[in-house]
């Protein structure tokens, strides 16, 4: 079951900078992870737009293996922000989980 | 300790332990500051001045960051967890990481050196004297920013910015696509008032027009880097060098915008998974030939050390000194 925390994309999103929503779960971005990354990164926003905080937290060695190499960025049809995104949840989870300031 | 949790711990700590270097020492991997300039002994390069040249330690730190990586992969998991946890408590007091410059041999370091010394010499052919600021340049902290050290890191790049503004400097000339970056693109974000200009060596040979001495007339497999090619646009000046160098450039499939990553940003966290991915790398460079360029420290570091005995990986500058300085 997931818990909803109905804060959590506007304590993620500080920057207003996380343009998750324009994601519509084509898949490009997961077919051409040279990670094999195949959660990243459109189930990872869905969580982050649910609420789902716990889910994140399970997620956190997938959202910290990124590479950040911008190849799914290069070829994604809507234009997502996606490593700035991966990099925001970062923060999140270093500053709001491991309190690490 | 299941493995879950001893995995999620050794994440928490190696991060801990990166932002205290950063925060404590001025780099995640703090080694004293001679060991970092000695380069550019005999050089002559003046100190500071208004462009200055800036490694961004990262050349230094390749063999380091290999013995490291070395001595890690023959401790299991568990245990490496452990040393994590340990060094965290311990490095507030002892800087654990200056240790590891003791068992780097000053070979192992002369080919890293050598290469910043090569850049400087090429810089020079253009007519350009570029500064540098020995043991005041510090780390710019692209690691601890692409990991969301947001807090350590801004402090860091607060105290940089403000080394350089006291220090008069009006443009800075990098070496690496990390430290481009992180300047070009990030600093402005993050420090107010922060207007540097930023270019890379290979930008600033590139527009100069050098003549080539002794042209290679030999083929090379050009591997982008990923932050090179997607962060900065930095796809065609590397090849005009290289082709102005007289090499022939193999492009494999994935290369200039769709580039392959060679798996070094996550190497401090999961260097099992950077390994992987550096071999699939590796197997596409290959398939084309056997002597490749690389233009980025980390990515030359991941190659280097997936590579066959049979296969040679090259730092960019090494290939245009030798066309241009004319020097093997």
């Amino acid at each position: 079951m997931i818990q909803v925390d109905e804060r959590l994309l506007e304590r993620i999103a500080k920057d207003k900078d996380f343009n998750a929503q324009a994601c519509f779960n084509c898949g490009t971005c997961s077919a051409l992870c040279p990670m094999g990354l195949g959660l990243l990164p459109r189930e990872l926003f869905r969580y982050v737009l649910l609420g789902a905080r716990d889910r994140l937290r399970e997620l956190s060695d997938v959202i910290f293996s990124c590479l950040l190499c911008r190849l799914c960025e290069a070829n994604c049809p809507r234009g997502v922000r996606i490593t700035h995104n991966i990099r925001t949840l970062r923060s999140y989870l270093v500053k709001d989980e491991y309190r690490i300031l | 300790m299941n493995t879950a949790s001893f995995k999620e711990d050794y994440k928490k700590d190696i991060l801990a332990l990166l932002a205290q270097n950063l925060g404590l020492r001025g780099s995640v991997l703090p080694l004293p500051s001679r060991y970092f300039t000695s380069w550019a002994k005999g050089l002559g390069l003046h100190r500071g001045g208004e462009v200055v040249l800036y490694t961004g330690h990262m050349y230094q730190l390749v063999p380091v960051i290999r013995l490291m990586e070395e001595q890690a992969k023959e401790l299991a998991p568990e245990k490496r967890a452990r040393l994590a946890r340990l060094a965290r408590w311990i490095n507030p007091v002892v800087n654990v990481s200056a240790f590891s410059r003791f068992m780097v041999s000053a070979a192992a370091r002369s080919r890293y050196e050598r290469c910043l010394q090569n850049i400087v010499l090429l810089l020079r052919l253009t007519g350009l004297e570029p500064g540098y600021l020995y043991g005041v340049e510090k780390y710019a902290g692209a690691l601890a920013f692409d990991l969301g050290l947001d807090g350590p890191f801004g402090r860091h790049a607060a105290r940089v910015a403000r080394r350089l503004k006291d220090k008069g400097v009006k443009e800075i000339i990098t070496v690496d696509p990390h430290t481009t970056e992180v300047f070009k693109n990030v600093y402005p974000k993050v420090v107010p008032g922060f207007d540097i200009r930023v270019r890379s060596y290979l930008e600033v040979l590139a527009e100069a027009n050098i003549e080539v001495r002794l042209p290679w007339e030999e083929k090379f497999v050009f591997h982008d880097s990923c932050v090179y090619a997607r962060y900065l646009g930095l796809i065609d000046e590397p090849r005009r060098l290289l082709e102005a160098a007289g090499v022939k450039v193999l492009e494999p499939d994935q290369s200039r915008e769709l580039t392959h990553c060679c798996g070094g940003p996550v190497e401090s966290l999961f260097p099992e998974r950077a390994e992987e991915v550096a071999r699939a790398r590796m197997e596409q460079l290959t398939s084309l030939g056997r002597r490749i360029i690389t233009a980025c420290p980390i990515c030359w570091l991941n190659l280097e050390r997936v590579r066959d005995p049979r296969v040679e990986v090259f730092d960019i500058s090494e290939i245009l000194a030798a066309a241009f300085l004319g020097k093997i």
